[in-house]
């Protein structure tokens, strides 16, 4: 796992997050943060946009866990 | 007592601060709220504006207090506005005690809407739609700029499940929000609403756009605390505002079932249309919103002791308004029993807030029973002579008061309010 690029997904992750008392890390579920729908979609803009890249809308629905997201931008890059 | 509805809650966001206390202290100084716009304002002939002062003083703006930074991301700068002065209100009316949120309502207004927030986006957009369409758009775009996610948000925050919209009326959407809200709850839509408007449309866009009407004033960039001077001589256009004024109407029923404290009553409204021009008011319509007022609550002319007047600085509106005033009140005008003041003196134009903002100036008025002058007068217009615009914080005894909320598009709203002892 590419420690960079998890702290700077988790970075982000915790601008968005509405819960406190989380722990971040691999396995930490987005649902788990208390993000809605619209949270998400402006959570992966902000992901696409600090890493260059483009998620799917399909590709975005599949994300469970914050591991998910980091293996996805290191296979993108 | 169904039929008799009362102000149980005020809140306010202005060019003079946030708090009513904090607003009344301001007005009672003197002080104006108008201030000097940045460098990007440099190339737009009107450079001053009411702005609310932001900070982590008293009285000062700071988002931080009413929204978390996830809040903050999905709401227009007008949306915050609103639910400060709902929070205001709210408290003071301890709103939070009600068990039955459905009897709840909100009527909050806005004459524009996110106009900043759509300049923005449209900006950003125009960069990179060849490349990325929508993209990068934020889901939050269309929800934070739309005119009813100001009652929509404020009913989420404080949890009213009763009628929620905002009627806009341009200048006038706050005291038109305030009638309707009276009509919820006199037909039994709702018990209890809050009410008022909330606007924030000051962005280089916006400026520039009611400076292309010949609206705003132009002298003044150099001395903006005396730029907005309704009924002064050298009055040469309105200066823009922001904030947000916010009521709690409720049955007189409801309020005394659970012991209220009351800060008045109101009494009745007129509302009425020029239907003349978009922009140039006739007069003769804004004379008949107040004739309609008094007739409705049954009253005379000269039972009214104060009108808060709409007059906006501008030379063609502030001496027609006084000539409507002199229509309806006759000699009743110069009796000492009666005083016109314009509290824009003080905030500039808060557009489709501004009826709610100088309903709860009025409505400290008559709890106080005193007047809040106009101020920056030096030379009066003549339409004026030998009547009481206020030029001192003065007290008065008086019963009833008007508030005039007038608006592009010829739409005239006059509210009544009585003291409530």
């Amino acid at each position: 796992m590419n420690q960079s690029i998890k702290e700077r997904v988790i970075k982000i992750l915790k601008n968005f997050s509405k819960k406190e008392d989380v722990a971040f890390d691999d396995g930490t579920e987005l649902k788990d943060l208390g993000l809605d729908s619209l949270d998400t979609v402006e959570m992966v803009m902000e992901v696409e946009s600090e890493f260059s890249i483009q998620i799917s809308d399909d590709a975005a629905a599949e994300f469970k866990t914050i591991g998910e997201i980091v293996n996805f931008i290191t296979n993108a890059k | 007592m169904k039929d008799r509805v009362v102000i149980t809650g005020l809140g306010i966001v202005s060019p003079l601060g946030v708090g009513v206390d904090h607003n009344w202290n301001r007005i009672k100084s003197k002080k104006s709220g108008i201030s000097k716009l940045g460098d990007e304002y440099d190339k737009i002939p009107s450079q001053i504006a009411g702005l609310v002062p932001r900070g982590t003083n008293a009285g000062e703006f700071n988002i931080d207090d009413f929204m978390s930074k996830s809040e903050q991301r999905r709401n227009g700068k007008f949306i915050s506005y609103a639910v400060a002065a709902a929070a205001e209100a709210n408290k003071m009316a301890k709103l939070g005690d009600i068990e039955d949120r459905t009897r709840i309502g909100v009527c909050v207004a806005s004459g524009i809407g996110g106009l900043p927030e759509i300049c923005e986006t449209c900006n950003a957009f125009e960069k990179q739609k060849e490349e990325f369409g929508s993209r990068k758009i934020s889901p939050f775009f269309i929800p934070s700029v739309l005119t009813n996610l100001a009652p929509g948000y404020v009913a989420i925050k404080f949890e009213c499940k009763g009628p929620n919209y905002g009627a806009s009326s341009a200048c006038a959407s706050a005291s038109n929000a305030i009638a309707d809200a009276a009509m919820l709850i006199k037909s039994g839509h709702a018990d209890i609403m809050i009410a008022g408007g909330a606007e924030a449309s000051i962005c280089p866009l916006g400026v520039a756009g009611f400076a292309a009407l010949r609206a705003l004033s132009t002298n003044y960039n150099n001395n903006p605390e005396v730029a907005s001077r309704p009924f002064d001589n050298d009055h040469d256009g309105f200066v823009i505002a922001e904030g947000a004024g916010i009521l709690v109407l409720e049955s007189l029923e409801s309020a005394i079932s659970r012991n209220a404290i009351i800060y008045g009553e109101l009494a009745s409204y007129g509302m009425t249309c020029d239907a003349s021009h978009i922009t140039t008011p006739s007069g003769e319509q804004s004379a008949r919103a107040m004739s309609f007022a008094i007739k409705e609550a049954g009253l005379n002319p000269s039972d009214i002791g104060y009108v808060n007047a709409h007059a906006t600085s501008t030379p063609v509106g502030d001496k027609c308004e006084i000539d409507a005033i002199k229509s309806v009140f006759g000699e009743h005008v110069y009796s000492d029993k009666f005083a016109v003041s314009s509290t824009k003196s003080y905030t500039g134009h808060l557009l489709g807030a501004a009826g709610g903002v100088e309903a709860i100036y009025t409505l400290m008025a008559l709890r106080n029973q005193t007047l809040p002058p106009t101020i920056n007068v030096n030379n009066p217009i003549p339409e004026i002579a030998n009547i009481n615009f206020v030029p001192e914080f003065q007290s008065h005894t008086f019963d009833y008061a008007i508030s005039n909320s007038f608006g592009f598009g010829g739409t005239n709203t006059s509210l009544l309010f009585k003291k409530y002892d």
